[in-house]
């Protein structure tokens, strides 16, 4: 056991547990942030996805004591109804979302790639965004929705 | 019929159930008050038990089927609305709660407004027809003379003579009857002695308006069911032997010592670990040290399953289309054409393992579920516990997807059975590898023949499908024999046996359309165990008929648009093949090219099916990768014809994502297996399609008939793909891929020995 702290969307937070636990269980469990999802466990689908430091990656495989004194966001943090990310917008006017368990690592994983590319192809697109999984098939959906919001944001 | 509920306790009676279903927890005292007020039972004869309308003027519709993304709870609510003369955004859909709806069989068989609006739109005309008679009483105006606009009625003839829906019942119960065909599921259906309108009345249908859920996903707000907490509630991870057909031994719970608060629950071949801390209930589950019985190889080795599938005994054989004298036309052939198609075991591979929330008292049981049949699910759980149903209250909270029979019904009786050892609330997850303990869709064998005479003419067709039961595992969490839980504490399993045919109008004279099942591999306890998977069996049925049909064209030289359009026999099939044909711009051309030189081929193939009422045609344009064997499925055209459409929009999404989850069954999926158990644990074994694989262009034709009564979306259009892909494959290479996946190294193999 262990006391760690660390800043969840902008608040600082401190969680007492296991430094080996992942970060996922924390957000869940212990800050009642619900939306990065357990999907898979080991990394292979990115519905846990938040950032480090403005980085994406997977809360499931992360030790609690890896976010020690540092930023995590989660979607909550990315944007909300009353201050949409861009993203996010995109993705309410494009219906995107069917059962919606995975879209929280669409977002993520984009949000973090277009800061850095904003003006990426089709192709890059696609690539980055290599190895999330969607069982519902929005994937045509999501690309809409990011040129959407590439649209936006330039 | 005029009863008098205060607002506060038509609130107490309807409106905090209401609450529940947003609020999981708060469901119980709702219950208790709704008893005491007299609200009316939750009977399929009471026109309360489907609409409601509040004392504000908004309506409540009791939907006793759910929505999972499709748009289906906005496709009711425009249906409602429209028969009420209300406002769209005025209606209200609850579902997936069994004290708020009926139990109309929840999500099935892409039935949801084909079977599913029926009694919505049954009872909303009733409840409007009543209101009009309410108000004529009150107003002293012949209902003759009174129109309902926005949930006013009026006089047509003195404009100050109205009331609104609000003061005329708002915050009140109808008390009214309604005739009810006495089936439960699907086919429930009522009828008041209002007749619904005709279409041609329609303002609100037709019209694509918003999904309802999408915000609440984007912005991470909706609840899931694996959000659930129950003050009080242990976490458990259940223990699911690593070889099927093996028992523990011995458990030793010592192993788990140094976990805070985990212990071992167990009850006959049960196995479970429960922790009040989530994190602490993983660990045990890892740390736990168990003796499992030695495995006895109840499986075929993977590469020989299709053999299998050959030789096995059959349980039962069925020729639901038989056709004039088929034998006669093929001792009369001057040419016949044969091939024989291969599909493997499918899984759900759900976006998350299988979740659920129990809480078990002496007197009853509240259950969080996301199977997609949680009254079904409320009375498995009444029996596994020898309740009565009524004392079982199931609410459907989303879950990460569905599709058929997934895993979340295994996790309801897990947790159920855990809640009732414990005597504590209880929320079940599965880890990843549990997840494909899933049932699966079955693996099967297809064959084709065709009888031609000397002109080419099929004149005698015969086609059979061959495989394990679509329905070895029912479809529904109704009997908990159907779970694991149920058969690891010793309940007799209790197989179905089905399979299905294709779904088509082709005028062949003689004509044969058979189903073979055989035995399952392991009668209890299987993780290869099969049931229901989105559009159980179409997918595997299609990719073999509608390939055979395209091999017929090639063997008869003619173009596969064309073959199509001379034996087809239903007019609305004929328009979507030519609709879809015309979209993609379809040129015709015999449909063997032969093998072809190149790095990057190209090809189309085209695909048609009915299913449930519903006709869909699909074309698709591939490219292939000669020295990768990689198949990119970039464009796909759809013609879709499902009656009258209710939401356009919303059934595009809803074809797109069949298109792109069909892609993927097509060119990625296949459960793998050794002799013990299977091996396709997570994403690593168990590739799905992902973005670099997704189409760049999917277009949709919808074909609208609003004369014709809705069918369903749900499903249709994945049967289409896998043949329509197979087919481009074919244009692209001239050669033939009859076994699914159609996998890199498939391709490459043969095109090798092309």
């Amino acid at each position: 056991m262990a006391t760690i702290k660390f800043v969840v969307d902008g608040k600082p937070v401190s969680v007492s547990a296991d430094p080996s636990m992942p970060l996922l269980y924390a957000l869940r469990n212990d800050l009642k942030l619900k939306n990065p999802h357990f999907g898979c466990g080991v990394a292979q689908c990115g519905a846990c996805t938040v950032h480090l430091e403005g980085e994406p990656i997977r809360s499931c495989v992360t030790p609690l004591s890896a976010v020690k004194g540092r930023r995590v966001t989660t979607i909550y943090g990315l944007g909300t109804p009353e201050k949409p990310h861009p993203l996010q917008a995109a993705y309410v006017e494009e219906q995107v979302p069917q059962c919606g368990y995975c879209i929280n690592g669409w977002i993520m994983t984009a949000a973090a790639f277009l800061e850095k590319n904003p003006r990426a192809t089709e192709a890059q697109v696609r690539e980055a965004l290599a190895g999330l999984k969607c069982r519902c098939g929005t994937h045509v959906s999501i690309l809409r929705a990011i040129k959407r919001a590439q649209a936006a944001m330039a | 019929m005029d009863i008098t509920l205060s607002r506060r306790d038509f609130l107490k009676a309807s409106g905090a159930l209401i609450v529940s279903a947003s609020m999981p927890g708060f469901v119980e005292p709702a219950l208790a008050q709704a008893a005491a007020t007299g609200r009316p039972p939750l009977v399929p004869e009471e026109l309360d038990s489907w609409v409601a309308v509040l004392p504000d003027g908004r309506v409540s519709a009791f939907f006793g089927k759910m929505d999972m993304g499709q748009c289906l709870d906005v496709a009711i609510a425009q249906i409602v609305a429209d028969e009420l003369d209300v406002p769209f955004e005025r209606v209200t859909v609850f579902m997936g709660d069994t004290a708020t709806s009926c139990n109309q069989g929840g999500a099935s068989g892409s039935t949801g407004i084909y079977e599913g609006a029926r009694p919505l739109r049954n009872a909303a005309a009733e409840a409007r027809r009543i209101l009009v008679e309410l108000a004529s009483r009150k107003l002293g105006v012949p209902a003759g003379r009174l129109a309902v606009t926005d949930g006013v009625v009026a006089s047509l003839d003195d404009a100050s003579k109205r009331l609104s829906y609000a003061e005329l019942i708002g915050g009140r119960h109808f008390n009214s009857k309604v005739e009810w065909n006495k089936k439960t599921g699907n086919a429930m259906d009522v009828k008041g002695r209002a007749k619904p309108k005709s279409p041609s009345e329609y303002k609100v249908v037709g019209k694509s308006f918003p999904r309802r859920d999408v915000a609440g996903k984007v912005y991470g707000t909706a609840p899931y069911v694996t959000d659930i907490s129950v003050p009080g509630m242990l976490h458990a991870r259940v223990i699911r032997p690593p070889r099927a057909a093996c028992v523990a031994e011995k458990v030793d719970e010592r192993s788990i010592r140094s976990v805070r608060g985990a212990r071992v629950v167990r009850e006959k071949g049960f196995l479970a670990v429960v922790a009040p801390k989530e994190w602490d209930a993983v660990r045990a589950a890892q740390m736990l040290k168990v003796q499992w019985s030695e495995a006895k190889d109840p499986f075929p080795p993977m590469e020989k399953l299709h053999d299998h599938i050959r030789a096995a005994s059959t349980l039962k054989r069925e020729e639901p289309v038989k056709k004039g004298d088929v034998e006669a036309a093929f001792k009369g052939a001057a040419r016949v054409v044969e091939a024989e198609y291969e599909w493997p075991f499918q899984s759900h591979a759900s976006m998350g393992p299988g979740c659920a929330v129990a809480d078990v008292r002496k007197d009853g049981a509240t259950v969080w579920t996301g199977s997609q049949k949680p009254h079904f699910g409320r009375d498995g759980v009444a029996r596994l516990l020898g309740l009565p149903p009524e004392k079982v209250h199931a609410i459907w909270v989303m879950g990460p997807g569905s599709y058929g029979r997934n895993d979340a019904g295994d996790a309801l009786m897990d947790a159920t059975l855990l809640s009732k050892l414990t005597g504590k609330p209880v929320r079940v997850q599965g880890m990843r590898r549990d997840g494909m303990w899933d049932p699966k869709g079955p693996a099967s064998v297809h064959r084709g023949r065709a009888a031609l005479d000397a002109s080419g003419k099929v004149i005698g067709y015969d086609f059979t499908s061959r495989g394990f039961s679509r329905v070895n595992i029912a479809t529904n969490e109704s009997d908990p024999r159907d779970s694991l839980a149920g058969m690891e504490v010793g309940m007799p399993p209790k197989p179905q046996v089905g399979f299905g045919v294709p779904a088509e109008s082709y005028g062949f004279a003689n004509k044969r359309l058979a189903w073979e099942v055989i035995p399952p591999l392991l009668a209890r306890c299987s993780p290869l165990r099969t049931s229901h998977l989105r559009d159980p069996v179409g997918p595997e049925i299609h990719f073999s008929s509608e390939q055979f049909i395209d091999e017929l064209a090639a063997a008869t030289g003619e173009d596969p648009v064309a073959f199509r359009l001379r034996y087809l026999t239903a007019p609305r099939d004929i328009a979507a093949v030519k609709a879809v044909a015309e979209k993609s711009g379809w040129s015709p051309r015999p449909a063997a090219r032969g093998p072809r030189a190149g790095e990057l081929l190209t090809g189309r193939g085209i695909a048609y099916a009915q299913r449930g009422g519903t006709i869909v045609a699909v074309v698709a344009e591939i490219e292939v990768e000669r020295k990768t064997g990689r198949i990119w499925g970039r464009k796909f055209t759809v013609a879709h014809d499902c009656g009258l459409i209710i939401n356009p929009e919303g059934l595009r999404y809803t074809i797109e994502g069949n298109v792109v989850h069909g892609l993927s069954r097509t060119l990625f999926e296949e459960v793998r297996f050794d002799r013990n158990t299977v091996t396709s644990v997570d994403w690593l074994n168990y590739p799905i399609v992902e973005m670099q694989d997704a189409p760049e262009t999917i277009q949709v034709v919808l074909i609208n008939h609003p004369d014709i009564a809705p069918t369903g979306a749900g499903e249709p259009t994945i049967r289409c793909i896998p043949a329509a892909v197979a087919n481009a494959f074919f244009d692209a290479t001239g050669v033939r891929l009859r076994r699914a996946p159609l996998t890199p190294e498939r391709v490459k193999a043969a095109l090798a020995s092309a």
